[in-house]
């Protein structure tokens, strides 16, 4: 071995990966600033909440944000509970056996489903089937069936991370098998479970394409009132703005896109203050 | 850390909620998708007219707030094909029904009505800096089957021909191919060339005209801005190039318009009625102007 | 009250089971309902004339129903993403387990989780406004909107799936591999490259599948810039239509019970297939990366 070739050989190897990671990473933060640089201006109180007028070129987007709320909102209170109970039959009742190894697949098909047949299935099961209409029912079940993968690995990931001494304390103490995941485990993993819940919501909020059939108007003059309304939502409108409608200006497009963007990144960061906190704690 | 958790699991109510939601929304829902709701008026359809009927929608809303009048497009087949499955009042559509929609909406047992509400110019537009002054609707027709590859063969320079249509669901898709590609003929083998870009909007192929030199596209009337170029079209090669206007689409001699329609379940009543009412009134047609169409009246 | 209590924890403990089974419910429940709407297309047109026709003319009489145009372009534009972003994404992944300081170690992994959070139409927005002109004038292209472009997009969502699962391949190499080569007097680079990347290599294949299936069934962004000319595609630098963009792009049409609507459920049938596949295949390679 020749050392100072080989040194030389380790920075070029290095000088690689780390051009690898700058082609990354820069367009990240170039999209980001771009975003932030254009739509910040447009931002502003009755950008946010009025109501869209002169066929959206004016006024501001308001149901947009309303709708995209109720999404969230109704898609998580229906995924919550079984992504969490589904995490946790799995990480504290399931056996190693051939119904875990196919439920653990079924999780992973799920994610990688791609969005828009999520679209066609809110469409024919909740649309037509249930007849529940082009309603935020609709898309709201279809989103949360979506996130479902994200809630049950993230949650899972939390239980995990409880020690099995707690769980051995607590059975040794007499508690049942119930008793013990309510008091001794589930407590410990509530910040994980959390994190997931917030990225969810960051999905849910930026997904498109299940939504174009299940739920997503074009305009809507008034609020949503009832759950099997149409609604508004953000990253149609986005869309929509983007590319159907003349004469919108720049600003709008890119506010809408900064409030979208906004929402997400929020979600995400305090996910992960919420995930660091818990680890320092530990 | 037993005792700061709350007694019972969260997942508990949480459930119970996401199924107490359920079953209201599944009972909400039950009256059926038409008119069940009160002063709610859905119109759906051409994406052409969108922005007419949000015009005419706001309009209407500030005279009766009363009424909920919501706009979605799709394009002209998803809007009738919404009224005939009956999820919405009033469809709009930049093309008359099809043989097999009527016979649809008989199946449901009623009668669609149309009422022509506005005309429509197609106009083919192309980059301002391409010097092709007119076309003949046989030179269009050869363009847009594909045949025509290169600028250079329509006395142009010699730019390749990069076509711009709209999405198959747009009622100016098929009017184009009917009028245009198959000489005014609804049934016939020709098509769009495979190579066309199909484009969400017509908004979408300004946009694309507006910076591609290449690009040819085509759209409503409503949609003419200096960032493109009009390119007046003849008949034949012994017709004049006419240039599409209020005036020639109103007198017909300007080759490809079309007259614009709202579809409705049978004779109008109630707020469908009073909104139909509306836009044949002055104030309606006056928007029908603003938006850039023609006025019938 | 004992009873009383066991027989709450009984019920409790059979939901718990139920909402575990909830994922093979609903995987299930999508095929089934796709098959639903879609095996109707099977009335007008064949398996062998879906997959391998090659036109799409969805609502001419008689409709003409091939996909093959359209599953070419699906993947002709996610081949495209695939040569871009799994070579960036692997050494993406090293640079950030192995060589990054421990602070830009946490800067780079938050950039790459915003990037995996920037929605699809966001993505869209920017590749029309920027992307699309930018690629025609730099590369004299008729049209910007091209496979290309679409590819690109893809190539950014797909980085962060392959970056983090190979992160996580690469970290779960025992340290005393890499410790080992050292110690034999290899250079950091040398332990990468001859030692920790074979410990890794499973795992990184699986990540790189994982970011094929991504980049396979993504839809707003791609839909937005690659133009959706239904043609077969010859290069990357044309228009191109991909099996996700044509439904989202037509479902709307839905004149529901028409030989479009069920053509439209059959390719969302085709998509969920290939994604079945494709997590089949990566998950494999992770469990067998993670028995070794």
């Amino acid at each position: 071995m020749k050392p100072r070739n080989e040194g030389l050989r380790q920075k070029l190897g290095f000088g690689v990966l780390l051009l690898a990671t700058l082609i990354v990473v820069i367009p990240v933060l170039g999209i980001v600033g771009l975003i932030i640089a254009k739509g910040w201006g447009a931002l502003s109180w009755s950008f946010l909440f009025s109501m869209p007028r002169d066929g959206m070129r004016a006024g501001g987007i308001w149901p947009a944000i309303v709708g995209t709320f109720y999404l969230v909102f109704v898609s998580i209170a229906f995924a919550l509970p079984i992504g969490v109970a589904a995490a946790i039959y799995l990480n504290e009742y399931a056996k190693d056996n051939g119904l875990t190894r196919a439920i653990n697949l079924a999780i992973i098909n799920l994610a990688g489903v791609s969005s828009v047949v999520f679209g066609l299935f809110g469409l024919s099961l909740f649309v037509i089937f249930l007849r529940f209409g082009v309603s935020i029912i609709s898309g709201a079940l279809t989103l949360g069936i979506m996130t479902l993968p994200v809630i049950i690995t993230t949650t899972r990931e939390a239980l995990r991370a409880v020690p099995k001494s707690y769980r051995e304390v607590s059975f040794s103490l007499g508690a049942s098998h119930w008793q013990t995941v309510r008091h001794s485990v589930l407590p410990h993993a509530l910040p994980g479970i959390l994190t997931g819940a917030i990225l969810s919501i960051g999905r849910v909020a930026g997904e498109t394409a299940p939504i174009l059939f299940t739920v997503a108007a074009f305009y809507l003059p008034n609020l949503p009132t009832s759950l099997s309304d149409q609604a508004m939502a953000l990253p149609y409108h986005l869309y929509v703005i983007t590319s159907q409608i003349p004469g919108i200006p720049e600003g709008f497009r890119f506010g809408t896109a900064f409030v979208l963007i906004a929402l997400v990144l929020i979600m995400n960061v305090s996910a992960s203050i919420i995930r660091s906190r818990y680890r320092k704690k530990k | 850390m037993i005792a700061r958790f709350p007694s019972r699991s969260a997942a508990e109510p949480a459930l119970a909620a996401a199924i107490l939601v359920l079953f209201l929304s599944a009972c909400g829902n039950r009256g059926g998708g038409t008119g069940a709701r009160s002063q709610a008026l859905q119109i759906k359809g051409s994406d052409t007219m969108v922005n007419l009927g949000q015009a005419w929608a706001e309009a209407y809303n500030k005279l009766h707030p009363e009424v909920n009048v919501a706009v979605t497009g799709g394009g002209s087949g998803t809007g009738i094909a919404a009224l005939i499955n009956g999820t919405c009042e009033i469809a709009e559509s930049s093309r008359g029904l099809e043989a097999k929609e009527i016979e649809q909406a008989r199946a449901k047992g009623f009668a669609i009505r149309e009422d022509i509400v506005a005309l429509d110019g197609i106009v083919v537009v192309v980059h301002p800096s391409n010097p092709i002054a007119a076309v003949t609707m046989e030179e269009l027709r050869e363009l847009f089957l594909g045949d025509i590859r290169r600028w250079k063969m329509l006395r142009g320079p010699d730019w390749p021909v990069v076509l711009l249509s709209r999405e198959v669901n747009s009622g100016t898709h098929i009017f184009f191919k009917e009028h245009v590609l198959r000489r005014g003929k609804s049934k016939g083998p020709e098509e769009f060339a495979p190579l066309a870009l199909m484009m969400p909007s017509s908004y979408a192929i300004a946009e694309e005209v507006a910076q591609n030199e290449n690009a040819v596209g085509y759209y409503g009337l409503g949609y003419i801005s200096p960032r493109q170029k009009v390119v007046p079209v003849a008949k034949d090669e012994h017709s004049p190039a006419i240039a599409p206007t209020i005036e020639t689409i109103r007198a017909n001699t300007y080759p490809i318009s079309r007259p614009l329609y709202l579809f409705t379940k049978g004779e109008p009543a109630g707020s469908v009625k009073d909104f139909m009412d509306f836009i044949h009134s002055p104030a309606g047609q006056k928007i029908v102007r603003d938006t850039e169409f023609v006025p019938i009246q | 009250m004992k009873n009383l209590r066991r027989a709450k924890e009984f019920v409790i403990e059979k939901l718990i089971l139920l909402c575990g089974l909830a994922s093979i419910l609903f995987v299930v429940l999508i095929f089934v309902f796709l098959l639903r709407e879609g095996v109707s297309i099977l009335k007008t047109t064949g398996i062998l004339s879906f997959l391998g026709g090659r036109f799409w003319y969805p609502i001419s009489s008689p409709p003409r129903l091939g996909i093959l145009p359209l599953i070419l372009g699906s993947l002709l534009v996610t081949a495209g993403a695939v040569v871009m972003a799994v070579p960036l994404g692997i050494g993406a992944a090293f640079y950030i387990a192995e060589v990054a300081p421990k602070r830009l170690r946490t800067i780079l992994k938050s950039c790459v989780e915003i990037l995996a959070a920037i929605p699809s139409v966001v993505l869209g927005f920017v590749g029309i406004t920027v992307l699309v002109p930018f690629l025609k004038n730099f590369l004299h292209l008729p049209t910007g909107l091209t496979a290309f472009a679409g590819s690109l997009m893809l190539a950014f969502m797909a980085l962060p799936t392959i970056i983090s699962i190979s992160e996580d391949a690469i970290n779960a190499v025992p340290r005393e591999y890499k410790d080992g080569a050292l110690a034999l007097g290899a250079t950091h680079w040398q332990a990468l490259r001859r030692v920790v990347i074979h410990g890794a290599l499973p795992g990184i294949i699986a990540a790189a599948m994982l970011g094929i299936g991504r980049v396979f069934g993504e839809t707003m962004a791609v839909m937005m810039v690659t133009g959706n000319a239904a043609v077969i595609p010859h290069s990357l630098f044309e228009p191109v239509r991909t099996l996700t963009a044509t439904i989202a792009a037509e479902m709307g049409e839905a004149a529901k019970g028409s030989p479009h609507y069920f053509a439209l459920f059959a390719i969302g049938i085709v998509l969920f297939l290939i994604s079945f596949a494709i997590n089949l295949t990566a998950d494999l390679l992770l469990n067998r990366g993670k028995k070794k």
